[in-house]
């Protein structure tokens, strides 16, 4: 290497991809950051709920079942929720409804993404018949109102034996959210996936001689990866809604707490004055949906190439 | 034009021939025959081989011109869904008699939802980049994290039980207005945030074109120019989500009509799944995606209609 080039180098500024670009502007904006350290405290606190029960520690939401004073104790130092109907701790049973609502949202993710991605990379790669195939698919789906599409599911699906598994309480809960929710990205992958398969690089990869699934798995899912993340970060919190509507309805965990119980057993608490419970689970499901909404918009604005000149 | 929507109408089959036979996989085959459900544990063999008959569960599935998803698709083309598993009422009278309170609680909420929000986000969309767009943007995301369900909850305990400014419940004695305000009311406030975003950014979008500058350099007033230019502009997504928005107005508002009692189709819903009655929500998924899919269309055609660059291929 002659001394022109070594001088080049140095002069030459560093690149950035579009991750780190992008992870450089959502950095910068502070509201944003804030939402994602809340998330970040939803998530400990999940896996310290299942750390908890793995090794069976008798601590803070694993003994969300004791008896901690009087029915209805409203809200005081020592219980700063106050106790429900049986004296339990209103604050430990909202920390156990967080494990809860993010285990539902998070396998019914996995399980849109899971079908959602791979049919929308096929039909949108390979056109034809699997297209029209898969697209009558979705259409077909997609054109069942959506509420009424997940309560059928979560209806027919409960107490289910499903390859000799028992579908009990939340696993039919996130086995239907996920089953009737990969309509949107799938049709969001299809689109960008007819986009880029005829742009240059798809077309060098070919004529290397690449194989389709290669070039799908390593050439275009990256490209469009953006997308998957943006569309998971702002579904999260409509799984968390529906998984509280689903229990709200009954169709949901029966024996352990949740947030959608919990506001059906305020519902007839209510009018006697018992609002603690409530709003606990209000203000639970409040911040974690605020944070996500907040965060996927950013997360939008600084993964997506096309809005950067605002 | 002709051309076009018969060639649409023709796609419609397959979507609803996709959703007869979703519905039919899942309560038929999945759910399965629940002659036990019906009859109770202490009926006769007679009474079970009745039922299965008048349910057609003794018939095959799939392979047979008698088969049980044959007249699955004769019942639905011809909205005969058979009686309900509860308590033996024909399922389409149901229905009937449940449309009605449904769409008196949906249509003036849909109505309010939309002037509402569309009117603000002219507004908010005018004062772009000032501190109320930015605490409008703010309080949009805040509305859109609070649950519908405490919307309705808080709503119904602090204005009707707690201060007494609306009935607490449904009574048949009432005037319409009287019970259905509350609802009605708690139904806007708790759509206004998603829509007002939505449409703030379908008006962001028009207002950086030229023509609003040229209606501004021409000296017109704000809201001639908003009212005016901007709104009519703005119509294909507005139709969009106004066309879709209908065929849920006929399904009624599942929580709102549960916690008001109001006795529309979310609340036959709500019951329907209480007894895990298969043949009501089989029959109002089949209607709801009816409809879905008229409205489809219809929007398709309305984009002609507002917008002549729009082509029908």
């Amino acid at each position: 290497m002659n001394e022109q080039d070594v001088k080049l180098k140095k002069e030459l500024p560093k690149g950035r991809g579009l991750w780190a670009d992008g992870l450089r502007r959502l950095r910068r904006r502070r509201l944003a950051m804030v939402s994602f350290g809340i998330i970040i405290v939803y998530l400990l606190l999940t896996g310290f709920v299942y750390v908890t029960e793995i090794f069976d520690w008798q601590i803070g939401p694993a003994r969300w079942d004791e008896k901690v004073g009087s029915e209805y104790e409203p809200p005081s130092t020592a219980n700063i929720f106050g106790t429900d109907f049986l004296g339990r701790s209103v604050l430990r049973k909202t920390l156990y409804g967080v494990k809860i609502s993010i285990t539902v949202a998070f396998w019914a993710s996995v399980i849109s993404l899971g079908i959602g991605v791979p049919l929308g990379a096929i039909a949108g790669y390979f056109r034809g018949f699997v297209d029209e195939i898969i697209v009558w698919l979705y259409t077909t789906l997609g054109s069942i109102p959506y509420i009424l599409l997940i309560l059928a599911f979560a209806l027919v699906l409960r107490e289910k034996n499903l390859f000799g598994y028992k579908l009990t309480g939340i696993t039919a809960v996130y086995l239907a959210i996920g089953l009737t929710s990969w309509v949107g990205i799938c049709r969001l992958i299809r689109g960008e996936v007819i986009k880029h398969k005829n742009r240059e690089y798809v077309l060098a990869a070919r004529s290397y001689g690449c194989a389709n699934s290669r070039i799908i798995l390593k050439h275009i899912i990256p490209n469009v990866f953006h997308i998957i993340i943006i569309n998971f970060s702002l579904r999260f919190v409509s799984f968390i809604q529906a998984e509280v509507i689903l229990s709200f309805l009954g169709l949901g965990e029966k024996t352990r707490p949740s947030w959608g119980a919990m506001i059906d057993t305020a519902r007839l608490d209510l009018p006697k004055g018992y609002w603690w419970e409530m709003t606990a689970a209000t203000v639970a499901i409040f911040f974690i949906s605020l944070a996500l909404n907040i965060f996927g918009d950013a997360l939008r604005d600084s993964l997506d190439p096309k809005l950067r000149i605002q | 034009m002709i051309a076009y929507i018969i060639r649409r109408l023709l796609y419609t089959i397959p979507i609803v021939f996709g959703v007869l036979l979703l519905t039919f996989v899942l309560f038929n085959v999945v759910g399965g025959d629940v002659t036990d459900q019906i009859a109770g544990k202490a009926a006769s063999k007679e009474t079970r081989e009745e039922i299965r008959r008048e349910y057609g569960w003794d018939k095959p599935l799939f392979l047979s011109l008698d088969s049980q998803f044959r007249h699955h698709l004769q019942n639905a083309v011809t909205f005969d869904f058979g009686r309900s598993w509860s308590d033996r009422e024909l399922v389409i009278d149901k229905i009937r008699r449940g449309a009605g309170p449904s769409l008196s609680l949906t249509i003036p909420m849909f109505l309010g939802t939309l002037v509402v929000s569309v009117s603000l986000a002219l507004v908010v969309a005018f004062l772009r980049g000032t501190i109320i767009d930015i605490l409008a943007v703010l309080l949009c995301v805040a509305g859109m994290s609070i649950p519908f369900l405490s919307f309705i909850l808080f709503g119904q305990y602090f204005l009707a039980f707690k201060w007494g400014l609306f009935p607490v419940f449904f009574s048949p004695d009432l005037a319409m207005v009287q019970y259905l305000a509350l609802p009605v009311l708690i139904g806007i406030a708790a759509g206004l945030g998603g829509n007002l975003r939505f449409y703030r950014t379908v008006m962001l979008d028009e207002m950086r074109s030229d023509y609003v500058r040229t209606a501004f350099a021409k000296g017109l007033n704000a809201g001639r120019v908003l009212f005016k230019h901007v709104l009519k502009n703005a119509m294909i997504p507005i139709i969009t989500r106004v066309v879709l928005a209908i065929p849920f107005l006929f399904l009624g508002s599942l929580l709102l009509e549960r916690f008001f009692g109001i006795p529309g189709l979310g609340y036959l819903m709500i019951e329907a799944i209480g007894g895990r009655d298969f043949q009501v929500i089989g029959a109002m998924t089949y209607i709801g995606a009816l409809l879905f899919v008229v409205f489809n269309l219809i929007t398709d055609i309305c984009y002609c209609l507002v917008d002549p660059r729009v082509s029908l291929e």
